[in-house]
């Protein structure tokens, strides 16, 4: 077997989260090795390629197809199965690091960044190249994907030129001297493979990072993918180091649920994490700098008095009247982010339309959120969740009718 | 001709308690298990929310989560020389479907029977001689044991995270817990509920006449539980929405709540909902089950050949399905011979209202759980002398208050007109104020020659195939039984302070039309003897090795308590037995 043994001692401490064995510059290792391929395995569920490269239920895994919803239009997923014709099995593995890491086509043509090649490019191209050698491993799949479905203008790949000058910056992840190597391998995979700033950085109009607010929680498809800093009241500053891991592994923990598109992510993807890198994304998250909001608005008295009795009616049952609910079983309103996010798109989809939790192999219950957009109207959800917003020593700004209202008819057009 | 399927190592009839039971153990043994079921998927987030589970009149009155008569229904008499008609509608028991069975609708009493119960015939002739006994009662011994049957019950009362205080704790009384039950080998696994007012005024007064009263065990849970799968479920609400009803809530123990969760996710099981057997297949001995035969709502009939049947439906839809396969020998009640359809048995029920000062008590009956209660077993099974008595059998008592539901929860006193302003003026003054027990007096049923179950000679359902047919009526065992019962219960009721007593005994004719439990039972028996019993002691077909019948169908005679706790333990028996003896060497496991 060909290994590049570049030791770690030359990077020092703050190397040791490369657990690879090596780096860009050595010769690349034998594609066909058992270790390479069971380290791509890993890696190719850590950056879950299988999300948006399989369309759910068709048996097909890798074979592409999958819409993927994007603020500009539909983007369908490619075929990355070793298919000669349709797949990637005629590419080169520096075609495959270029796509992956500079989002360049083998015919030079640019990626959209629906494929998260602005995370991805800080991976390192060991890892990538372990990817490549468990991908070629996978049954081929026969299957053409016509891959760009976007409406005009944003058809034009060519767009991406000026898209990429502005917004992606190519290079590996730097490790940073003066944090652990538990943090960098954290940061590593937070912002490289993870590819977590996909959904939780807010962007820009034209879908760039706006990398000031990193992960400071961002809305898409009909979701807000909440703050995941170290803020106590938007993002995770009241969860331990416990309680970051066990949500990655089972979905669940003492204080709230995963649904929606996170649902997806931790059965593919963190729910198969290893235990020192769970433990390296927490230590990274908790790091975090909080943001510092101005206190939000207070919600007027009779709004909490029609909010309180909706909550006692409706949602006690459950989440208690002191809003604590039952840890693993039904999340805590007093302490849940998604509950008092700044953004409540969540909450509000969640009251109108149910849901439900993630099924694990750890947690396999899967409780469900009933609907009550049939039951209750816009200025009765919006009361109950600026009731729940600022009842158990919180406060977040109040939910108005109107908000309420736009979602609803949002969510009348989602089938997801 | 029906369309062939690949074969699986297991088939099981019906998804409910003990078909998901089965299912669960026979996956974990890594055999490859499919499961038929009639009804629908049901679920509990999404079929029965807690913001609308709690309908009254579309669960109750309409009957939502139970088999439409028009689908499938039987036809009743009382006595063998009438013409037994079809039922249109359901009033004495009701038939689940779908999903869960009626592990979803029940309110979760969960006993366990006494241990004279298991060897009944033997333990009464023993004590009162076998002249005490009525001549054509055909009471019978399981063929298994309390002892036997004490870790399943354990297993099936940590899987439902059951909430009790323990009476006999490996041989030592406990106090607060029932002090008749059999030992228990550990606790339960979450304490008794909270009693609501009218529980604890039972209690006290019962003590007070030299009872020992104990809290009903329930599967309504009094606090968070996980059981041993890694399931979650809640506390209970107390909101008495729980027979008739999906709990929404995750605190009433149900297939759903307990065990589907993980089941749903093993690759190596799969079902088929809304899909209804129509009989189970032999070979050409007629000695091997091959699979079962189903049709889908398209009206296709499929073929899902197995190595090994599992019949897990309700007691009636068992019964009928051997008949319909033509596996065992019909009953004959001339001829006092055949095994299936005999010893068919329901319950015996009655309760007494009593009604109080409404300026001095307030029960608050809204405050309710399914299975919440306070009870005494003085006066069940055989824990008191028969004797002087002149009949056997017995049950428990109790304020069970299940529910203050708006429509049922009407009671007047006595005399009162049944409409008009006099009518809600009753109710009013006597809401807040009166007992109702839902099941007040929960009493034995036992068997008799002359009720049993067959194939009806003249209606048939949408298949053609004969309806199954009921006879059945209250003898006067039961009913000498139900009246010594129902007068010491309102003793009771009276000294917890009632002005007024309404006492509702059970009378024969047995009705069909007004509602006493759904515990049907018997009708495939188990037993040791095959000219007595349809199945082995460990519910395997006598005739067909590779069948196996759970269920309550399988009760010679049913306890004063309720079925769910003894049928499930049944189950978890059976494929301990088929886990541990069948798979190595199939073929009987007790040679007749």
């Amino acid at each position: 077997m060909r290994k590049a043994a570049i030791p770690f001692v030359v990077f020092g401490a703050a190397a040791a989260w490369l657990a690879g064995p090596g780096l860009g510059t050595a010769a690349d290792p034998d594609g066909q090795a058992f270790d390479r391929i069971a380290k791509g395995r890993y890696l190719t569920t850590v950056a879950d390629c299988y999300a948006c490269h399989t369309v759910l239920d068709a048996g097909k895994p890798f074979a592409g197809g999958r819409p993927i919803e994007t603020p500009f239009g539909i983007i369908t997923s490619s075929n990355i199965t070793p298919d000669n014709e349709t797949g990637i099995g005629a590419w080169s593995d520096q075609q495959f690091v270029d796509a992956v890491r500079r989002g360049v086509r083998p015919n030079g043509s640019r990626l959209y960044p629906a494929m998260p090649f602005p995370a991805y490019t800080k991976m390192t191209h060991d890892d990538v190249l372990a990817i490549r050698a468990y991908l070629a491993t996978v049954e081929p799949v026969h299957q053409a994907v016509k891959a760009n479905t976007l409406p005009f203008p944003f058809d034009i790949r060519e767009a991406m030129r000026p898209w990429d000058a502005l917004y992606f910056t190519e290079g590996e992840f730097q490790p940073d001297s003066s944090q652990s190597a538990d943090w960098n391998r954290g940061a590593y995979l937070v912002q490289g493979p993870g590819h977590c700033t996909a959904c939780h950085t807010p962007k820009t109009s034209l879908g760039g990072d706006k990398s000031g607010d990193n992960l400071r929680g961002f809305n898409l498809q009909g979701w807000f993918a909440p703050d995941i800093t170290a803020d106590t009241s938007q993002g995770l500053g009241q969860w331990s180091e416990d309680d970051i891991k066990g949500y990655l592994r089972t979905g669940h923990n003492r204080m709230t649920a995963a649904t929606g598109p996170m649902a997806e992510e931790i059965v593919n993807s963190t729910s198969q994490y290893n235990d020192s890198d769970l433990h390296a994304i927490a230590t990274y998250l908790k790091s975090l700098p909080a943001r510092q909001d101005k206190a939000p608005a207070q919600a007027g008295q009779p709004v909490m008095a029609a909010g309180q009795a909706i909550y006692r009616d409706q949602c006690s049952a459950c989440h208690g009247l002191d809003g604590q609910g039952v840890a693993m079983l039904f999340p805590s309103l007093a302490q849940s982010s998604l509950a008092h996010a700044s953004d409540p798109t969540s909450a509000i989809r969640l009251v109108l339309r149910g849901g439900r939790s993630v099924a694990t192999k750890a947690e396999p219950t899967a409780p469900g959120m009933p609907s009550f957009g049939w039951q209750l109207n816009d200025e009765q959800v919006a009361a109950v969740l600026t009731y729940i917003r600022n009842a158990w020593k919180t406060a977040a700004a109040p939910v108005s009718a109107d908000a309420v209202g736009k979602a609803r008819d949002q969510l009348r057009t989602r089938s997801d | 001709m029906s369309r062939k399927l690949p074969k699986k190592d297991v088939v099981i009839v019906g998804l409910g308690w003990t078909g998901s039971i089965m299912a669960n153990e026979l996956t974990d043994e890594g055999l490859d298990v499919i499961a038929i079921e009639r009804g629908p998927w049901r679920d509990a987030p999404t079929e029965f929310p807690p913001n609308y589970a709690q309908d009254e009149l579309r669960y109750r009155i309409r009957h939502e989560l139970f088999l439409r008569p028009e689908q499938l229904t039987f036809t009743f008499r009382n006595k063998m020389n009438q013409t037994a008609l079809p039922i249109r509608d359901w009033g004495s028991f009701m038939p689940p479907n779908g999903v869960g069975g009626g592990g979803v609708h029940w309110n979760a009493e969960t006993f366990r029977f006494l241990p004279t119960d298991f060897v009944l015939r033997t333990h009464l002739t023993e004590r009162y001689g076998a002249a005490f006994l009525p001549e054509d009662m055909t009471i019978q011994d399981f063929g298994v044991t309390y002892d036997d049957l004490e870790p399943h019950y354990d297993t099936f009362e940590y899987l439902c995270g059951t909430s009790g205080t323990a009476g006999n704790l490996r041989g030592q009384i406990q106090e607060g817990g029932n002090p008749f039950e059999g030992p228990r080998s550990r606790p339960y696994p979450t304490p008794a509920q909270k009693q609501p007012f009218s529980h604890t005024l039972f209690g006290k007064a019962a003590r007070e006449l030299g009872y020992k009263p104990f809290p009903q065990p329930s599967g309504n849970l009094s606090q968070a539980y996980t059981n041993p799968l890694g399931i979650r479920m809640g506390p209970c609400t107390y909101c008495g929405f729980c027979e008739w009803f999906g709990c929404g809530n995750y605190s009433k123990a149900s297939p759903q709540t307990t065990i589907l969760p993980l089941l749903i996710r093993k690759s190596n099981f799969s079902f088929r909902d809304n899909s209804e057997v129509l009989h189970i297949n032999l070979d050409g001995s007629g000695k091997r089950a091959t699979g079962v035969t189903f049709v889908d709502t398209g009206g296709v009939e499929w073929e899902q050949p197995a190595d090994l049947v599992i019949l897990s439906a309700y007691t009636m839809f068992n019964v009928q399905l051997l008949l319909h396969s033509k596996i065992g020998t019909p009953y004959d009640p001339v001829a006092n011979k055949g095994v299936i359809g005999r010893n068919f048995t329901h319950q015996t029920i009655s309760t007494v209202n009593g009604f109080f000062d409404n300026k001095k008590f307030n029960f608050n009956p809204f405050i309710a759980s399914g299975a919440i209660g306070m009870c005494i077993d003085e006066f069940n099974g055989d824990n008191f002398d028969h004797g002087p008595l002149g009949f056997v059998g017995g049950g428990y008592m109790g304020q069970v208050q299940t529910g203050g539901r708006p429509i049922q929860s009407t009671g007047v006193p006595p005399g009162t007109p049944k409409w008009g302003a006099q009518w809600k003026s009753a109710v009013r003054d006597n809401y807040l104020s009166q007992v109702r027990p839902g099941t007040g007096v929960h009493g034995s049923f036992y068997s008799y020659r002359d009720v049993y179950l067959d194939l009806d000679p003249t209606y048939k359902d949408r298949f053609g195939r004969p309806l199954m047919r009921m006879t059945i009526d209250f003898h006067d065992n039961e009913i000498k039984q139900n009246a010594f019962l129902t007068d010491k219960f309102a003793e009771i009721i009276r000294a917890m302070g009632a002005h007024t007593l309404d006492k509702q005994y059970r009378k024969a004719p047995y009705d069909a039309t007004e509602y006493q439990t759904t515990h049907l039972n018997g009708g495939a028996i188990m037993g040791t003897d095959p000219a007595t019993s349809a199945l082995n002691r460990y519910l395997q077909s006598w005739d067909v090795s590779n069948l196996f019948v759970t269920g309550a169908s399988a009760f010679p005679q049913n306890a004063g308590y309720n079925p769910t706790g003894t049928v499930a333990a049944l189950a978890f028996w059976a494929a301990t037995a088929i886990r541990g003896q069948y798979l190595k060497n199939p073929g009987p496991l007790v040679h007749a």
